[in-house]
């Protein structure tokens, strides 16, 4: 069993409006200091051994369903699990 | 002609698709199942607004893996007409017929009211009853309709004439102000405004039934010519 942390993040090239949002209060509330805010996703997959390479299946799903490469960039960390 | 109106959990623009399509075009119309394997029968395919799979992930995204996509996209390079409208639009370019992504509206706002629209392309299967430039109402009502796309990817719509509808106000933060583009091969159309909530006076407007009109003349010179 593998535990898959996905980070799923806009490209630098989108706008972030949710994130502009966010940096807007944060400046109101008097964080000066912070200059940029991207929200991005994170996803945790528990993912049973199998013949298939966990990093291919990973890729594999993440171009097919978890993420849109149009606009958003991924990487992930994959962790041995034990299943409960 | 007869067109498929494909539901998905969470459309909820089926119903007045249909009614467009049968009570004021008078053609055929029936609603398909998103787990439908078989499109054959149907000459036009019809993929409705709404909020499938609750938007999950990303808008259109769960949808996208339908066993009914598999079917559009063959009735796609068979070229028959395929319009996405709204979620319809956000299904398509998940599935990859249609290039670009749909993002938030930049205010991140729902929105719904009616805008006014510049017909840019009139040589398509969807516009040819409106004229060049012409100015038409339709209405809008979405959060996601924030139209995207890479520099190279707008260069090519730009000169493929594959932008066919723009607002005439940016108001969701759209490239360019597009409202709504073809595929390359012309036969696929994405718009985030509803032409089918634009078909009677009664209700505000009929400007969108020119576009209907349209799918349906084209249609009918192609197969009398074959007949």
């Amino acid at each position: 069993m593998k535990k898959v942390k996905i980070y799923v993040t806009l490209r630098e090239s989108v706008l972030d409006p949710q994130g502009s949002a966010v940096m807007g209060s944060l400046h109101k509330m008097g964080y000066g200091q912070v200059e940029d805010v991207r929200i991005g996703k994170y996803l945790e997959l528990m993912i049973a051994d199998g013949e298939k390479d966990v990093d291919a299946l990973v890729n594999e799903m993440c171009h097919r369903l978890l993420t849109n490469t149009v606009i958003e960039d991924y990487r992930f960390e994959i962790e041995e699990a034990v299943s409960q | 002609m007869k067109f498929a109106v494909i539901v998905f959990p969470g459309s909820n623009c089926d119903l007045d698709m249909y009614h467009a399509i049968k009570d004021e075009l008078g053609e055929e119309a029936e609603y398909v199942w998103h787990d439908s394997t078989d499109l054959s029968n149907y000459d036009g395919i019809l993929l409705p607004g709404g909020f499938s799979y609750g938007d999950y992930l990303r808008c259109g995204a769960i949808a996208q893996t339908s066993a009914i996509m598999t079917e559009v996209k063959k009735a796609a390079e068979a070229g028959k007409p395929v319009l996405g409208v709204c979620n319809g639009f956000q299904i398509l370019t998940e599935a990859g017929l249609l290039p670009g992504v749909l993002l938030r509206n930049k205010n991140l706002k729902f929105m719904c009211h009616t805008v006014g629209l510049k017909v840019e392309n009139t040589n398509t299967l969807f516009t040819n009853q409106y004229t060049a430039g012409q100015e038409i109402r339709i209405p809008i009502a979405h959060g996601e309709g924030n139209y995207y796309c890479d520099d190279e990817t707008y260069e090519k719509l730009k000169a493929n004439d594959q932008i066919v509808f723009t607002y005439e106000d940016d108001f969701n933060g759209s490239r360019n102000n597009i409202a709504g583009i073809i595929n390359e091969q012309g036969n696929v159309l994405g718009m985030m405004p509803h032409p089918e909530r634009a078909v009677s006076d009664l209700i505000g407007g009929s400007d969108g039934l020119g576009l209907f009109r349209s799918i349906i003349k084209q249609w009918r010179e192609s197969h009398v010519t074959h007949a």
